[in-house]
Order: C-alpha cells, then structure tokens, then sequence
C-alpha cells in the first residue's frame, strides 16, 4: 500500500469552513475530504462534488425488481401453473400490481442500501481510519491531499490562515477503508 | 440588491386573459345553441354537464392554492415563504369560482331536466331502493346548504388567510413576542380552514357534487382520489405562475431550489393520485360485483376508453418518467410543461368521472368543453393577475422570511 500525506485542518464554525473550502479550492490545493458530524447544506456545492450516481443506480435496482415481478408472476401463473381465480384471466395485470410494487421497492432499497456501503467502503468489522475523531462530535475537519507540488510548510500556514487550528501534517497509509484515490479524478468538477 | 415589489401585469396579460374569457363565453353560447336549448334531456344534460366539469374542477384547482398555503402554514414550513403570495392570488379566484360553481350546481339540482342528478326526481327516487335509502344524505336541501355553506367557509377563511399575510406588509413585528403570537394565530386561522377542507373536499363533497351523477354507485376512495386530482393540478398551477412571475423578473428571491420542491409536489402527488386510482379500480376489478364495475364498463371498456387510459398515461407514466430525474424538476421548461400536461389530465380525469353517466351513448365533442375551460382559466388568471397586483410580491415581515431566502434542498 502507497503511503500518502494529507493536511488536516480542524473548524469550529461552519461560517469560516465555508470561506476556507472555497479558499482552498481556489488555490489549487487537491481537496480530499471535508468530514463532518452532520450533513451541511451547500457544502457539497462549495467543494465542488458531482451529484452522486447513487439515484441512477436505485432506478436500474428498481425497473429489475418491477421486471423480475412482472416476468415471474407472469411466467408461473400463465405458462408453468395456469390456474383460473374467480374466472379473471390467466394474465391479469391489476391483481398482480402490488406485488410488482412491493418487488420494485424491494429490490430498489435494498440495492441501494448495498451500493450506498460499496460506495462509502462500509461494512461490518471494517474499522474506518479518521483524521480526528471528533468529527463524529463537534468538529469539522479538512484533509488536503499533498501532491508532488505542494509545499507542506505553505499548506500548513494557508489552513492556519483560513481560520483552521489545530493544523497537522499526517501520513496516512492508502488502501480501500480510506477511499479510492487513484480514481477520485471525477469526484471534482473544476 | 433592490427588487421590483409590486406586480404589474406585462402589456399582453388581461389582453389574453380577457380574450380567453370570450372564448369561455362563445362556447358556453355554442354549447347552448347546439345541446342546451334542444328538447332532448339528454342533450340538455349534455350542456349542464360541460358546465358543471369545468366549473368544479376549477373551483377546486384554486382552492387547491389556499390548501397549499394553509398546510404549509400549519406545518411552520417556511420554504414557500418567497413567493407565498402567489398562491394566495390564485384562491382570491374562490369567491368568484365558487359563486359560479355555486349557481350552476344549483340550477342543475331545482331544473327539471334529471338527467345528471336523477336522485332529485322525487317520483323516480319512489320506486328505486338504493335512492330511497340515501334519501338522508341525497336530497335537495341538504345538497343547498353544503354547497353554498362550502363555498362561504372557503371564501371568508381564505380571506382571513390572506389578510393576515397581508396585514404585516407596513407594520413589522418587533419583538420575539409578537411574532410568537402571530404564527400562533396564523396556525389557529390555517387549522380551521384545514377542519373545514377535510369535512369538504377530502370526505363529502366530490360524494355529492360528483359522485351522485352515478347515484347508484359509491366508492370510499372517491373524494381522496378527487381531492389527489386537484390537489396536484393546484400545485401545477402555482409553479406555472411562479415561472411567468419569474420569466418577467420578479420573485427574486424564489430560485432553483423552490422550484425544485414544487416540482416534488407535483411529482409526488401524482404517484399519490396514481396510488388511490389504481386502489379504486382494483379492489372494484378484484371483486367483479356488477353494481360496482358498472362505473368502469363504459370508461375501461366502452366508448370513453380512449380518453380513460390517455389519461392514466397523462397523469402518471409522463409524470413518473419525465419528473423523476433532478435535473428536470430544477428546469423552468420541463416544469412549465409538465404542469400544463398534469392540469390537462386531471381536467380529462373530471371529464371520465362527469361525461360516461350523462352521455352514454356518445362521446360528446370535447372541443367545446375545452372552450370552456379556457374561459375558466382566463377568469383565473384574470383574477390572479389582479390579486398580485394588489399586495407586494414578498411578504418581507413574515418571520419565516428568512428560511426561505436560504433554502436549500
């Protein structure tokens, strides 16, 4: 595993993360992750992430769910087990309306929830590493990611400058429990 | 950053408004040329019948409006806040809608031709059990006083509504205090205007107004599922005004993300109305008893199923497919589209619930009856048109103000 340095800068206040994601941003530096107890509005926006795919892959969960319904009740009350139900026909799509429902719910939840965890690296017995673990609390953190052509020392004195404390220098060991980096080009927009 | 507070209508506006209204008038006089003034009852049926539909419907669609404002009010939302006052100038239209509607229902229940209420003619409801049985709930008086009564309780409610949004536009409130007890009275007015909404619309009277055109016949689900109808096509209805309002520069302060919400609303309420539809039509498919599925014969299978499944695709596959993604509800186009095909299916679902029982044997020709729709949305805008003129655009002292100018979804 590459090992990969990163500059984490801790915030108290949403009102100076702000200006600071948008500060740093415009200097160039790689952004990689701004950790957060609580989801904030517009955060997404300022760093610049794309809009998840999470709801694409939630409507292909759910036209399978509606087409395995469909196809199987299909295939067994009309094909392999034909059997007359108060004289409706053997292909009677309204009765079979909730089931399909149920399946396409079912199958887009699930899926989702699954995809949602394969997205974020979660899973049970998977210990995430954090940057600090009062993100989970009441602080926010920014972690930078340092390429060939950041300086460190700069780095540092540009997050103390944008209000953050706390600064450190960590190096923290690449793998899949911290996030694919090698194909996060398309995370950021420019 | 200054904005442009009051409304006055662009060059065009009453010019079209008005015109539409002529059209409305034309038709309803080519309508009484060619079926009202026949001696046929059916004929005559066929003339009272366009009128009630439309009428109806969009008595409900405005009202729909001041639904939308007292929920939100009732829920502390704060969202709409930017541009609240657009659906509170669409229900200014509900004391003139309703007196219409009023009249028209009225006549239709004291005339002689029976056709479409056969539950008034006395001597008829003699012979017929069921009718006889519903006499308490089917009968003239009763039918009068929820009527004019409804039309009163949503006129002076919305009124009252109105006038509290209006009543801060020069006095802000100072202190914490003030506003406490404002919001509490705002929520007192919203509630019981909700109370009367729910006795109405959401449980008795689609019954009388329109179920009672098929006396013999009842569903549970229906004034849900009418309540559904109009309920989306108001919300419809208010996005389209807020993108001409935004098309012309005003609403500065309503952007992507309100419309965003409408465009839910829309959305998930038509796959609500879709949901009470279908738990209508499959629970009386499933059961397969002949006084039920009599309603469905002629719309499902007989000469009004073209127009049936039209508008089961109108209202539900277009929505779900073309609302889904984000992109769409955040598009004036899209939205500006989409609501103008939502009000035309739920217009086409009031004319499948009025038209079968009054016209069996032929499908009346539609064009007249959407003639006279337009005269009922040129009255609407018309009347919008001057409520928004009347009042500034941004209701600035309402406490809630703030929480809309940030919203974010």
């Amino acid at each position: 595993m590459a090992k990969k340095k990163f500059i984490v800068g801790n915030f108290t206040d949403e009102a100076v993360l702000f200006p600071a994601v948008k500060k740093v941003r415009r200097a160039g530096y790689k952004l990689h992750d701004v950790f957060t107890p609580f989801p904030i509005h517009g955060l997404d926006k300022e760093m610049g992430l794309r809009d998840t795919s999470l709801h694409t892959a939630g409507f292909i969960y759910g036209i399978t769910g509606t087409s395995t319904a469909v196809g199987f009740i299909t295939w067994a009350l009309t094909i392999d087990w034909a059997i007359n139900f108060g004289g409706k026909p053997y292909f009677s799509l309204p009765a079979w309306i909730p089931v399909t429902f149920e399946l396409t719910v079912l199958f887009a939840a699930v899926g989702m929830v699954l995809t949602f965890c394969w997205l974020c690296q979660l899973a049970p017995f998977v210990k995430k590493d954090h940057f600090n673990p009062r993100s989970t609390d009441d602080t926010f953190v920014m972690a930078i990611e340092c390429t060939a052509g950041t300086n460190e020392e700069e780095a540092v004195k540009f997050l103390q400058a944008a209000g953050a404390t706390d600064v450190k220098v960590e190096t923290k060991e690449t793998g899949w429990w911290l996030g694919n980096y090698a194909n996060d080009k398309m995370r950021f927009e420019q | 950053m200054s904005i442009r507070s009051t409304f006055t209508a662009p060059k065009n506006y009453n010019t079209v408004a008005l015109s539409l209204i002529a059209i409305g008038v034309l038709s309803i006089i080519g309508l009484w040329v060619t079926s009202g003034s026949s001696a046929d009852p059916r004929e005559q049926a066929r003339f009272w019948a366009s009128l009630l539909q439309n009428s109806v419907f969009f008595l409900l669609v405005v009202n729909a409006s001041m639904f939308f404002v007292c929920i939100t009010t009732l829920a502390w939302g704060g969202w709409q806040m930017s541009f609240r006052r657009v659906p509170e100038a669409i229900s200014a239209a509900v004391p003139v809608v309703g007196v219409i509607c009023a009249t028209i229902l009225l006549a239709i229940v004291f005339g002689d031709n029976h056709t479409i209420y056969h539950w008034t003619d006395a001597e008829h409801v003699k012979h017929d059990e069921i009718l006889s049985h519903k006499k308490g709930f089917l009968n003239k008086t009763f039918f009068t006083v929820v009527t004019i009564l409804t039309v009163l309780l949503w006129s002076v409610l919305g009124w009252k509504m109105r006038q509290l949004s209006r009543s801060l536009d020069n006095e802000p409130l100072a202190t914490l205090e003030e506003r406490r007890k404002y919001i509490f009275k705002n929520t007192v007015w919203a509630a019981l205007y909700i109370v009367v909404f729910s006795l109405t619309v959401m449980s008795s009277l689609p019954w009388l107004w329109l179920m009672s055109i098929d006396a013999h016949w009842y569903s549970t689900m229906y004034s849900w599922y009418t309540f559904a109808s109009t309920f989306v096509s108001g919300v419809a209805l208010i996005a389209l005004f807020v993108v001409f309002l935004k098309n012309n520069g005003y609403l500065e302060y309503t952007n992507d993300e309100h419309l965003h919400d409408l465009g839910k609303f829309m959305f998930a309420f038509s796959v609500f109305w879709t949901y009470l539809w279908f738990s209508q039509f499959m629970l009386i498919w499933y059961a397969n008893i002949p006084e039920e599925t009599i309603y469905f014969q002629p719309r499902a299978h007989g000469i009004y199923k073209g127009i049936f499944w039209m508008m089961f695709i109108i209202n539900f596959i277009a929505p779900l497919l073309i609302l889904m993604r984000r992109s769409a509800k955040r598009n004036y186009g899209t939205i500006t589209f989409m609501a103008l095909v939502i009000i035309f299916g739920h217009w086409l679902d009031f004319y499948q619930m009025v038209f079968p029982a009054v016209s069996p044997d032929k499908v009346p020709n539609i064009i007249y009856d959407l003639g006279v729709a337009l005269g009922f949305v040129g009255l609407i805008m018309y009347s919008t048109g001057r409520a928004l003129a009347k009042a500034p655009l941004l209701a600035r002292n309402h406490p809630f103000v703030k929480e809309s100018l940030i919203h974010h979804t």
